[in-house]
């Protein structure tokens, strides 16, 4: 970086460290380890090792590389952390995708069937369109605080995107009993990731707005600040939309991932414990109303309960998750060494436990560690940047994936009832992918605001004190319940 | 707002460790219930996709692991077929493992503890692990001349050949036999075939008779009862009854000697002579003055009862059976009533006799391999016990010489004297044709093998069969085999 043009006889500004340096290393380093996985993949799979896969790492690299060149042009404080581990869970779920798609063609094949399609390709597709669409997000977001301008359009568009398929026909919307889809010529698109991020937008550009309103009117109740009925609006709507999603949907792992999302937003904003008490409450009211209203809930549960009574119908899915997870124990089978493929939908929603099979405890440890990292940093973003917009987005961003990272881990992991939800970066699915490269470009967007330096104040020439004359200094006249808001 | 963002954060890291917690115990404490779940097939499939190790014998490798293009990545093979089966038994992904497959199958499948070193390295290296090789003490030879005895004539019935000195099983044949290969095959139709044709098979195939089906002994059994009176104070000169029929201790029931003979020329015998003639009713007088109690401590003494018999595949325990009554004593004298032994049992018995009173435990496991053939641990021969003293032992000897001598049926070997016991087994009625046994050991001066041999229900000479013109011919091919194979 080009040191900041110096003023004429003052001492050179001190340059802040960008860690792009640190990014490039580490995307490096990510590149070496999904390289090595693929080389061990290979091996363990008897495939042929050739230079061909050390140009698929290079490749890999050359993507990333890119996706890092634009944050060095467009975003140079960003943190340098973010780029590196996204990269390395893309690159173990394609490692991970196309060992699936190995033990699909061996299946074809010895029950003399063609090979099926590549996920992998796909895949790979769908990483590039994200990148795509990771660094148009960077060049034309310059500032996050003008997404807050879109705050309603932001929302509109999300609740519009959230409900398109619930009201479109099952044959377009429908696949595998959630209708979650939009699908045209072959292409499925999950409009609900996308919704996902408008309505965090949504929300942090509203609560901004009305923060004053939620946080300071009501009453005291056993020691505890209650917003007033009225306020409650917001949180009943976005209660509606949960459960509308689910009725319309049937898919209960969004609707538990937009109410938790907006529960800890208004939190954020209001500080308020209450809220989160109330919120609660609606989610208890709205889980026991589901449970007896909706049998496809009585059956997540069931199953969640005992996955074993129900082998071979209901609990097959999750039996074998649990299977696979068990035999992968503490070291894994090794990459390519295992049966991943016995579980249905082993790369996407349940590619976790494909890769507790192979990779073992170590493996998912070291994983949930890079997330870990990645949900931390972007946290740190939000403590960091000093508009309570980018706080409020960060955080709904960050809790976001940490919010879905539970719900799907757990339920494959049988924590939880099971919900039909990605990974985020790991699992095969291209809306789920694009949608979250978004994601984590505002997510960057906003960490460079936290970390770059305060832009030059231009300096005046200031008289020696002795020769300065009297100045009046107005006192501020300010509510003190907004001065002490301005110093969070 | 930052201090809720904080808690927000603590509250994530809480969900993590959550996840993290409940990993710990799906892939730490649950995993041994969900990895030997039998409905988790991964354990099958990872077993057949590793190397599993060779069962051989002298060389011969009677089972092998050899690498193909499907998805289990190994194919099981028998090249000795169903002469072997009864040793190497079969590998099934539906039907489980038999024989030295299931018996030492954590050496084949790499995973027992003598093994333990070679898998590490075998972590380090990151190689796949491959199972270990077991090495039998059966001499392939042997066991096929025994095999072709018994089914070329189309017998069902059983071979057991041991080294004396040592209880190494040298031939343990079961006939008829199956085929494994096909039960091992990875196309499922195949195996299910396979397996419906062997089960629904008379006389059973699946059944290996050396070991798990006892057998009344007829007049084998009075090797035991000789061992007991040797050691009671009778001779071979002792004097014994030579009525064709006596009535038994309670009256009513009699007893005849076969094909209702005299015992010799005179009104008395000896021990020597009613020994070599298999007289019924010389040894019914013997036993009454042995005793039940005698009887039972010498059969003890020979392993019979041994519950916890294992080759290392388990053996069904022999037994003399409750004996509460002189009458009952006399009937068991002659091994009928509930006298029941296996081959392998019998084939110990004269073992023990022919190593001077001593009885080995018997094994079929010479030496476990590392993959590299590399020996890991090999089997030391383990003593049992004293049988006998070794006294009695050579007179027994002497005494099976005799009865060797008067034996008829084929084989005989020239230059090498066999010591010998015929018996003839009746299975409750006249009407059913008996089981022919031939118990030997040689050279009689020197014993290197001892053999049992069992054809059920009379092979081919129906009611007509005896040990000596059935069995005995099968035993001396079976001993000039170990012979000549240098035993």
């Amino acid at each position: 970086m080009a040191a900041p043009p110096q003023a004429q006889g003052r001492a050179p500004a001190p340059t802040l460290p960008t860690g792009r340096g640190i990014e490039l290393l580490l995307l490096a380093f990510a590149a070496v380890i999904v390289t090595g996985a693929l080389v061990i993949v290979e091996a363990n799979q008897e495939q042929e090792l050739t230079t061909t896969l050390l140009w698929l790492g290079l490749a890999y690299l050359g993507l990333f590389a890119g996706a890092h060149f634009a944050v060095r042009r467009w975003a140079p404080y960003a943190d340098p952390l973010i780029l590196p581990a996204v990269a390395l869970l893309n690159g173990l779920g394609l490692v991970m995708i196309h060992r699936l798609d190995l033990a699909d063609a061996a299946r074809a094949a010895q029950l003399g069937n063609d090979a099926p399609g590549s996920l992998v390709l796909r895949q790979v597709a769908w990483t590039a369109i994200g990148l795509v669409l990771f660094v148009v997000a960077l060049w034309r977001v310059s500032d996050h605080r003008m997404l807050s301008r879109f705050g309603y359009t932001a929302g509109f568009a999300g609740i519009i995107l959230l409900a398109l398929p619930g009201v479109l026909p099952s044959s377009i919307s429908e696949v595998n009993g959630a209708k979650l889809w939009i699908r045209f010529g072959g292409i499925g698109i999950q409009p609900g990731e996308f919704a996902k991020i408008l309505l965090i937008i949504f929300f942090s550009a509203f609560l901004v707005q009305k923060r004053e309103l939620f946080s300071t009117a009501g009453r005291r109740f056993l020691g505890l600040e209650f917003p007033r009925a009225r306020d409650l609006a917001p949180l009943v709507v976005a209660w509606g939309l949960s459960v509308g999603v689910l009725v319309f949907e049937r898919d209960l792992g969004t609707s538990l991932l937009f109410f938790g999302i907006l529960l800890v937003l208004l939190y954020a904003a209001t500080e308020r414990v209450s809220w989160m008490i109330i919120g609660l409450l609606f989610f208890v009211g709205g889980a026991v109303l589901a449970y007896n209203l909706f049998g496809h809930v009585r059956v997540r549960v069931q199953i969640w309960l005992d996955p074993f009574s129900d082998f071979q119908g209901g609990g097959y899915q999750l039996g074998q998750a649990l299977f696979g997870l068990g035999t992968g124990g503490v070291g894994g089978t090794g990459l390519g060494a295992g049966r991943p493929d016995l579980v249905p939908f082993a790369e996407s929603d349940f590619i976790w436990s494909s890769l507790g099979e192979e990779l073992g405890l170590i493996g998912l440890a070291a994983i949930l560690l890079v997330y870990l990292v990645l949900i931390t940093r972007g946290l740190r973003s939000a403590l960091a940047v000093r508009d309570s917009f980018g706080k409020l987005l960060a955080t709904g961003l960050s809790y976001a994936m940490a919010l879905q990272l539970f719900v799907v881990i757990g339920g494959v992991t049988k924590l939880i009832p099971l919900t039909g939800l990605t990974l985020p970066f790991l699992s095969y699915g291209g809306s789920s992918l694009v949608a979250n490269y978004a994601l984590v470009a505002l997510l960057l967007r906003v960490s460079n605001a936290a970390r770059a330096p305060l832009p030059q104040r231009p300096s005046v020439p200031q008289a020696p004190i002795a020769q300065a004359a009297t100045e009046l200094v107005e006192r501020p006249d300010l509510p003190t319940g907004e001065a002490r808001g301005a110093q969070t | 707002m930052n201090n809720p963002v904080r808690k927000i954060a603590v509250s994530v890291m809480v969900m993590i460790l959550l996840l993290f917690a409940n990993l710990t115990y799906v892939q730490v404490v649950k995993a041994d219930d969900y990895r030997n779940d039998p409905r988790n097939q991964r354990t099958a499939y990872a077993e057949y996709s590793r190397q599993r190790g060779q069962i051989t014998a002298d060389g011969k490798v009677l089972a092998q692991s050899v690498a193909t293009d499907d998805r289990m990545r190994f194919q099981r093979q028998y090249p000795g077929g169903p002469a072997f089966a009864s040793v190497t038994g079969y590998l099934s992904l539906s039907f489980g493992r038999t024989g030295i497959e299931g018996a030492a199958d954590s050496v084949l499948n790499g995973t027992d503890d003598r093994l333990f070193v070679r898998r590490l390295s075998d972590l380090i290296t990151g190689r796949d692990p491959r199972g270990g090789n077991v090495s039998l003490t059966v001499m392939p030879t042997v066991q096929q001349v025994a095999y072709n005895q018994l089914t070329q004539k189309g017998y069902a019935g059983s071979v057991v050949a041991l080294d004396p000195r040592t209880g190494a099983i040298l031939a343990m044949v079961s006939t008829p036999s199956f085929d494994p290969n096909p039960l091992a095959s990875h196309n499922d139709k195949t195996v299910q075939d396979a397996w419906n044709t062997d089960n629904a098979a008379k006389p059973q195939v699946l059944l290996n008779r050396a070991i798990s089906v006892p057998q009344p002994p007829g007049s084998t059994f009075k090797i035991v009862d000789t061992a007991a009176a040797l050691q009671n104070g009778s001779t071979p000169d002792t004097v014994l009854t030579a009525e064709p029929e006596i009535p038994l201790n309670d009256g009513v029931t009699t007893l005849e000697n076969y094909a209702h003979t005299p015992c010799g020329t005179g009104s008395t015998t000896t021990l020597r002579d009613a020994f070599a003639r298999s007289c019924n009713t010389a040894f019914a007088e013997l036993i009454t003055s042995v005793g039940i109690d005698k009887l039972r401590t010498q059969a003890d003494a020979f392993g019979i009862g041994q519950s916890d018999l294992a080759v290392p595949m388990k053996v069904a325990p022999s037994t003399i059976g409750n004996i509460t009554s002189i009458t009952a004593l006399q009937q068991s004298a002659i091994g009928q009533l509930d006298v029941k032994l296996t081959p392998l049992q019998n084939a110990m018995i004269t073992a023990a006799v022919a190593n001077g009173g001593q009885l080995m435990a018997p094994y079929l496991i010479k030496e476990i391999q590392g993959p590299e053939l590399d020996t890991v641990d090999t089997t030391e021969p383990d003593r049992i016990g004293s049988a006998v003293p070794a006294g009695v032992a050579a007179t027994l000897t002497d005494l099976m010489i005799g009865s060797e001598n008067r034996t008829q049926g084929g084989g005989k070997i020239s230059g090498v004297q066999i010591a010998s016991k015929t018996g003839t087994a009746e299975l409750g009625s006249k009407d059913i044709p008996p089981h022919a046994w031939y118990v030997a050991f040689a050279p009689a001066d020197k014993p290197v093998v001892a053999i049992a041999v069992l054809v059920e229900n009379g092979g081919d000479r129906g009611l007509e069969a005896t040990g000596g013109s059935v069995a005995a011919p099968i035993g001396r091919a079976v001993i000039a085999e170990a012979l000549k194979a240098g035993r």
